[in-house]
Order: structure tokens, then sequence, then C-alpha cells
């Protein structure tokens, strides 16, 4: 088997056994281990996780100022920076911090995103030449999958508040917009699960990216796109007793889980990918969110020439000091006419 | 030296399509023209850097020391602990793959393992294998291989087949930069006696010379009384540059590159035709000659050691600032590195002062040093210079932005202000949009790789710029390119001769001195390269045949 079919094919393997495991525990008297101990456990690694992770990430330090700049710098007062310059290049905090906001709201560096190309040219002696045009689609995908999936979080607040409160059922109001369906069909799942199958294509359809790609790459799309479907399924084709899922949700938030009879095994299913994926969260590359951060070319303002930044380990170093050069070459640098320390 | 394909030969040859085999499997083709050849002994003993041996590439054995793999996985344990990027930059990246077509080596040999994504894998893998349970578990699955011989020799090639550009980072959505990670990957390599010969003999030049050519303090002088004296011929006017004068009030560093070459050397023509122009009171160093940093492109520490003597000789001189010339990664690591190397206020040093213009760079104040080009815009919008630019008519240029003093500093809008002052209108025009500023393409051989035997990767790697390059000199007529970087001078006009011979290559302040009244002056029919000027091609020729 290539590597690309194992990688795929182990990342499938994991999420389809994941969804058994669920499907059958869950038909058994291990409710309440799928129910109940297993959110929790999720949970504590989840937060364990992460918490372990940025301390990690903390604890090195960042010896040098390295922003990416991507813009006019700071330099003469007459040199006009316009506001694109000083968010891509930020001389002060205030633009560091518009430059992480674009960044992390809205993917300004995929944004920027090109696609280059050797196309045939007859006129080039060469007979091709690169073209680069900008190419916003993966900036799509990732921005629509992004910010449907957080709606879909915080959409499932509902189930853990009682009453609702009302920015979230303003915000289930608007997504389930479009009433063309009994229930109404919330536009943000499908738009998650479009999103994810776009970023699934591209990966096994672009031969470059299919040639990098790991199980660790597929293994979160496969999970996340079976949390999607499992959710998509049991709100459009199986109706769950949602009554008896509130009541298990806020058992959960609570601190006083129960397991209600009734819930249908999809449940199960749906419940333990989410499991899955928040404790899986902390060890992949899934902490990309978190770890944006912690970039030290987009987090640091581009000060370095009058704000000096220190290295905690900064450490003397040998370098040939100037009296030691003058002893090599003192004779032929009198003769040079070139000023010495020392005549002699 | 291997044969380099001519451009017609390679450029079809170029295929995006990744090999069948996954990249695991595949090992590096060590073939002539595409590596840099091993350092030779002496210079990692000049500058007691360990495991000294002759090498050779094609040998199977490379002599690593017997405990390499432990020196490496230490070395990449400490240097985890010492750099919050590549903590980071190992763990978060998604393998989106929005790096990928940034890279010029990749989008000029269409290796896989040129797109950076798969470049940092290269290091990634290991790192997996040895520092995460997942991969010491898990395995190939998991993304994690063995340190292997193999593993080494591909850090070798590949690592030296990334000049520290930064496109990628700039297209990164988290910022993850190659530059970083092929800086440290190459601390790695440097810890078990693997460095490349080219970058290797000029950091130990410098180091115990002063400068990359191992210019000896006299043969500096020489340099560079003689292109004082080229410009007395051409000009008529006297520079009198001066060498490790105390009491100068500015130290003047800039590139070897700038007095060791053409075309390199015009810059530095125009630079005394401008110091002179405004009286300016600066001193050269013969200790500290050199601006540009090779010991940089081998470890952060060796870039330390280097650029030490600059301080050091400002506080022996007693100058009150310095002037840094043109130079693209020179400038990367005087912004980014430089006074954090030193790590306290520079105190011997006054916050830099135009003494002309009464300009304060206050965007300077900890550094201490000032960049040429922000010197000389000063300088024009202050009415100081007076040009003539119809001298630059035979000039149709475009401008190189440096990727160093592009991604690594935000020098872009300076040198256009330059141009557009000593070029007549409309001589002067932009490559595509997606090619230059902070979306520039390298030059292909910087960082330490613009050796002579691996020609065929460098002019691979340079296909990229030299595309666009081509694009405007056939739209527009564009013949020659500026840039203000000394490195992109020492091999631009080798690319270009590869690629499109028609373009030359300038320096901004070779055009500054060309165009350049000054009141006392000889009547000027050629530039500084002896050419003749717009409306004195016949006086040239008649010249010529009066030679003969």
């Amino acid at each position: 088997m290539d590597f690309f079919k194992r990688h795929f094919l182990v990342a499938l393997a994991a999420v389809l056994g994941l969804v058994a495991v669920a499907y059958v525990g869950s038909q058994t008297k291990l409710q309440i281990l799928f129910g109940v101990a297993v959110p929790y456990l999720a949970a504590l690694i989840f937060v364990e996780g992460l918490v372990y992770r940025l301390i990690v990430w903390a604890r090195s330090p960042v010896p040098f100022r390295i922003p990416t700049t991507a813009g006019q710098n700071r330099t003469l007062p007459w040199i006009k920076r316009s506001l694109d310059d000083k968010l891509d290049n930020p001389d002060t905090f205030k633009y560091l911090l518009g430059r992480m906001a674009l960044e992390v709201l809205a993917f300004r560096s995929l944004f920027r995103n090109l696609r280059t190309e050797l196309r045939k040219d007859p006129d080039n002696p060469e007979g091709a030449r690169l073209i680069h045009w900008s190419y916003k689609w993966l900036w799509l995908g990732a921005i629509a999958f992004h910010y449907a999936f957080l709606v879909v979080l915080l959409r499932h607040l509902r189930f853990f508040t009682e009453p609702v409160p009302m920015p979230i059922q303003l915000m289930e109001h608007a997504d389930g917009f479009f009433q063309f369906f009994v229930p109404a069909v919330y536009l943000s799942g499908i738009v998650m699960v479009v999103a994810l199958f776009y970023l699934l294509a591209r990966r096994i359809t672009n031969p470059s990216l299919r040639y990098i790609s790991l199980a660790a790459d597929y293994f979160p799309l496969f999970l996340i796109l079976g949390i999607g479907i499992s959710g998509i399924l049991m709100r459009y084709v199986y109706k769950v007793d949602i009554v008896a899922v509130k009541q298990l949700a806020l058992g959960l938030v609570t601190l006083h889980p129960v397991v209600p009879p009734g819930i249908a095994p999809i449940f199960y299913v749906h419940l333990f990918l989410v499991c899955v994926l928040f404790a899986y969260f902390p060890f992949s590359k899934l902490m990309h969110a978190p770890g944006v951060f912690f970039s030290p070319s987009r987090n640091m303002v581009a000060n370095n020439r009058w704000v000096l930044h220190v290295n905690p380990w900064n450490y003397p170093v040998k370098f040939t000091p100037y009296l030691q050069y003058e002893d090599k070459f003192r004779e032929a640098m009198i003769e040079a006419d070139i000023p010495v320390e020392k005549e002699s | 030296m291997a044969k380099v394909p001519k451009p017609s030969e390679l450029l079809p040859g170029i295929s995006y399509q990744p090999p069948a085999k996954g990249w695991m499997d595949v090992k590096p083709d060590f073939r002539p023209g595409t590596y840099c050849n091993p350092a030779a002994p002496k210079w990692m003993e000049w500058i007691g850097y360990p495991y000294p041996q002759a090498r050779s590439i094609p040998d199977n054995n490379w002599g690593l020391p017997d405990n390499w793999q432990e020196i490496v996985l230490q070395g990449m344990e400490d240097r985890l602990d010492r750099f919050r990027s590549l903590k980071v930059f190992f763990d978060i990246c998604v393998r989106c793959g929005a790096c990928a077509d940034k890279c010029h080596f990749f989008l000029g040999t269409g290796d896989p393992k040129n797109m950076p994504v798969l470049r940092a894998e290269l290091l990634r893998s290991v790192y997996r294998r040895y520092f995460k349970k997942i991969g010491r578990v898990l395995g190939e699955i998991a993304g994690a291989r063995d340190l292997s011989e193999d593993v080494i020799k591909e850090w070798f090639f590949y690592l030296y087949q990334c000049t520290i550009c930064r496109r990628c980072s700039l297209f990164c959505p988290y910022g993850i930069d190659m530059a970083e990670m092929t800086l440290l990957g190459r601390e790695l390599l440097a810890s078990i006696g693997l460095n490349i010969d080219w970058a290797m003999a000029s950091v130990a030049q410098c180091y115990d010379k002063g400068s990359h050519i191992g210019a000896t303090p006299q043969a500096f002088k020489d340099m560079i009384d003689f292109l004082a004296e080229e410009n007395e011929r051409i000009t008529g006017i006297t520079t009198t540059p001066s060498y490790n004068r105390k009491g100068a009030e500015v130290l003047f560093v800039t590139p070897s590159g700038d007095y060791f070459a053409d075309p390199g050397s015009f810059t530095l023509m125009g630079y005394l035709l401008l110091f002179e122009y405004i009286g300016l009171d600066y001193t050269f160093s013969t200790y500290a000659a050199e601006g540009g940093n090779f010991g940089w492109f081998i470890s952060h520490e060796m870039g330390k050691r280097l650029n030490s003597k600059i301080y050091a000789e400002a506080k022996r001189l007693g100058v009150k600032w310095i002037l840094g010339g043109e130079c693209g990664h020179m400038w990367r690591v005087c912004n980014q590195y430089m006074p954090t190397y030193y790590g306290e206020p520079v105190n011997f040093l006054e916050e830099p002062v135009s003494p002309i213009t009464g300009t304060r760079f206050e965007n300077a104040k900890v550094h201490k040093m000032v960049h040429i080009s922000e010197f000389t815009a000063d300088l024009i919008k202050n009415g100081k210079l007076n040009f003539d630019p119809q001298r630059n008519a035979h000039i149709k240029l475009t401008f190189h932005d440096s990727c160093n003093t592009a991604r690594g500093m935000g020098i872009f809008e300076e040198p256009r202000y330059i141009i557009n002052n000593v070029l007549p209108e409309g001589n002067f025009v932009e490559m595509p949009p997606n090619t230059i500023r902070e979306k520039t393409f390298c030059c292909g051989s910087s960082s330490g790789i613009n050796a002579s035997e691996n020609m065929e990767l460098r002019m691979q790697g340079g296909m990229p710029r030299a595309n666009a390059v081509r694009f405007v000199h056939e739209k527009y007529g564009v013949n020659h390119l500026g840039c203000i970087c000394a490195l992109d001078r020492a091999t631009l006009p080798t690319l270009l001769e590869y690629w499109i011979p028609e373009v030359d290559v300038t320096g901004i302040t070779e055009m500054v001195g060309n165009a350049l009244i000054f009141p006392d002056e000889l009547e000027r029919t050629t530039d500084l390269r002896d050419r003749p000027l717009v409306g004195f091609e016949e006086a040239a020729e008649e010249d010529a045949e009066e030679g003969e």
C-alpha cells in the first residue's frame, strides 16, 4: 500500500472504528460510560492537555524579535504608511493587535494566497512562463469551515442552558432562516460539512498536497465530518429525543449526571466523536488555533531598531578583537597609511 | 564543474508532479550542479568549528563523528528549549499547502521536498520520532521516522536549497517561518561537522581578516582607493575615503560585494561620490570591513561572532553612529538581531542625526545604525542633492525588492523614492505585483549558496525572479534590474546572463552617483561604468576608434 493510501485509510478506519465502538457500546449497558464518563474524561484531557502544551511552549523563550514584515516599516516621517503597511508591519502594540485580530478572525495571510503555475507560452524562448494569480478558494473553504463550526458550537449551548440565553436563540433563529424543510435547516451545519468535503477533496486531488498529507491530516477531517453528519442525521432523519438529550447535557454541566433512557445510538456516536475531538485536540495539529498566538513571526511588534529586545540566554561569544587583528597586520597597515593603535 | 543545461532545456523539464514513492522512501539525488561542496577542514579549524575533515558528497561515508545521532538529538532538544519559534513551528503546521508554490526552489526544481511544508517535515519527522510519544509509538503513520544518515544527507541537501527568504512565512496562516527552521537545522548539521565550503570560507575569512573575501587591510584600502580613482577619472571629482579614522562622525559599513567586483563596485563609487558631495565626515574600517554576515547563514552564534565587530569598531573609533550600505541579509541581521546580540543599550553611540539635514533617525535610536536608502531619501527630500536624471536616461529600470529588506525589515518606499528622483520620468516600471514588495522572489542564491558548483540549482531557484524580469523586459523594454543588496549584485548578473542576458544589474546608489551634479565636475559623457550617456553615443564610438 502506498504512502497516501496508508495514511488515508488508517485515518478513515480509525474514525469508522470510533463510530462502531460508540454505536455498539451505547446499546449495551455501557451508556453511563459513553454518556457520562467519556465526556468528563475528554473535558479533563482537553483542559489539561491544552494547558500543558501552552506551558511547554511558553517555557521556551523568544530569543530574537523576528516578525515577518509585509509592509513599509516606520522610517522618515514623510514616508507615508498606509493602513495596510501599519497592520502588516506593526510598529506599535495597537497595530500588532490589529494584525493578530485580522490573522485570527479573517485569516489575513491565507487571504493573500496566490497560485503559481508554469504555463506553456510559445512567445517565450523557453516555451513556458510562470503565471501568478490570486487564489482565494482555500481562504474561503477555511473561513467557511471555521465560522460554521463556531456557530454550530455556540448553537449547542441551548442544550447546556436553561433558559436558553437570548443571543443563542437569536443566532439559532438566523441560522435557521431558510425554512425549506421541517425542522428548519441550519445553514451552519450544511456549510460546515460542505467546507469539510472541499478541504478533504483538495487534499486528495491536488498531487502535491496528497504527497505531504499524513494520517494526522485526514483524521480530524474524518472526525469532524463524522460529527457533522451524525448531527445532521440526528436532526433531520432519526429525530432523537431532544428532551432526553438536553436532560443529559444539563446533567453533565451541573455535575449531576443522569442518563435518561431512550436516546438513540446515533446520539452516542455523535457525542463520542465530539469527546474524541476534544481529547485529541491538544496533541494534534489542531493546536494551530492557540499556536498562532505564539508565533513570533506574527505576534511581535516590528520595533527592533528603537526598542531593545533582550535575549534571556544571550552569552558572550568569541570574536577577533581589534588589537589581535592589528598585531597581525600592523606593518602592512603602517605602510599603507592606515592608522594604528600601537606603532610597533 | 557540472554543465548547466540551457534555459530552453531546463524550463520545460520542470514538473510539479511528485514521484510515486512516498517521500520518506525517496533519497536525495546528489547530482553535480545541484549541491554545494562540503567545507574544507581549514576553514572550520580557523573558527573552531567541530569535526573538521575533508569530505566528499558522492562518498557514501561522510565521516560523521561516532556519536553524531546523540549530538543532533541533544542539539535539537537544546534548541527546542531555547527557541519558542521552533517548538511552535514544529507543532502547529496543518499542512494546508499554502506555502508550497511560494518557494522559488519548488517552482524552479519541481522537487516536492522544496515545498516549505515538506522541507520542514524533514526536520519535524525526526522531532516527532524522538520528542513526541505518538511518534515514538506509531512511527511512520504518525509522520515520524528514525534519524538515519540518509536523513542527515537529506537535510544537508534541502536545507541548503532554502535561501531563508521567508516568502513561505508570508503566506502561512500561522506565520511558520522556514527560514527559522533552516537556520536551526543548519546549526544541527554544523554540530556534526557538515557545512558548505562557500559559506564557511567566507565566514572564516571574515572572522580572521575582516571581510568575506579575505581582504587584508591594505588590500581593502587599495580596492576602495582604486574605485575613488575611477571616480576621479570619470567625473573629475576627487573622493577622499578614510580608513580606521578615529573621531569621524560616522562609520560606514558595507558588504564586501560592494568593493570586490562589478557591478557592486559601481555602487561603491556611488557611495563615495554621494559622501563627497555632502561632505560627510565618515570613515571606513578595515577591521569591520564586512556588512554582510555569512556567519548568520551557519548559526545564530556565528552570526553574532561576525556582527560583534561592527559595534566594537564603532566604539574604538569613537564615531557617533553607523551608516550601513545596500545589502539584504546584512540588514535582516542588523535590524532583527544586532541590538539583541549586543544585549544592552549601545550607549557609546548617539541617536543618529543627519549632519546635512538635521533629521533625527528616531526609528534607529536604539540600533544607532541608518540604512543608506533612508539616509539618501532624506537628503533628496530636503533638497540637498542636485541631480541630472538624464545621465540615467539609458537605464530603463525595474526594482527587485531583496527578500531580507522586504520581509525582515520592510524597506520599500525609500529606494523607490530615490529611483524616481535619479531617473527620468517613465524610466522606472514595476514587475508584476505578485512578484515584488513583500511578495518578492529571491535571487535564488542567497544564504551562502552563491557558489559555482551548484550553478544549476541557482539558475533553477532564480527562475521565478528572472521570469518576472523577462516580463517587464519584453513589455516595457526594461534593461536594468535595480536592487539594494550586494548579494543580489553578486548573484543576479549570473542569473540574468543565463535567463535574460539583455538585462544588467545595478545598485541604487550607483545611479545616485551617476546623476549627481558637482559644481566643478568634468563634462560627463559616460556613466560610472564608462558607458556613453544618451546623446553621447557617437562621441564614445569616436573615442573607441581613436583608441584603436
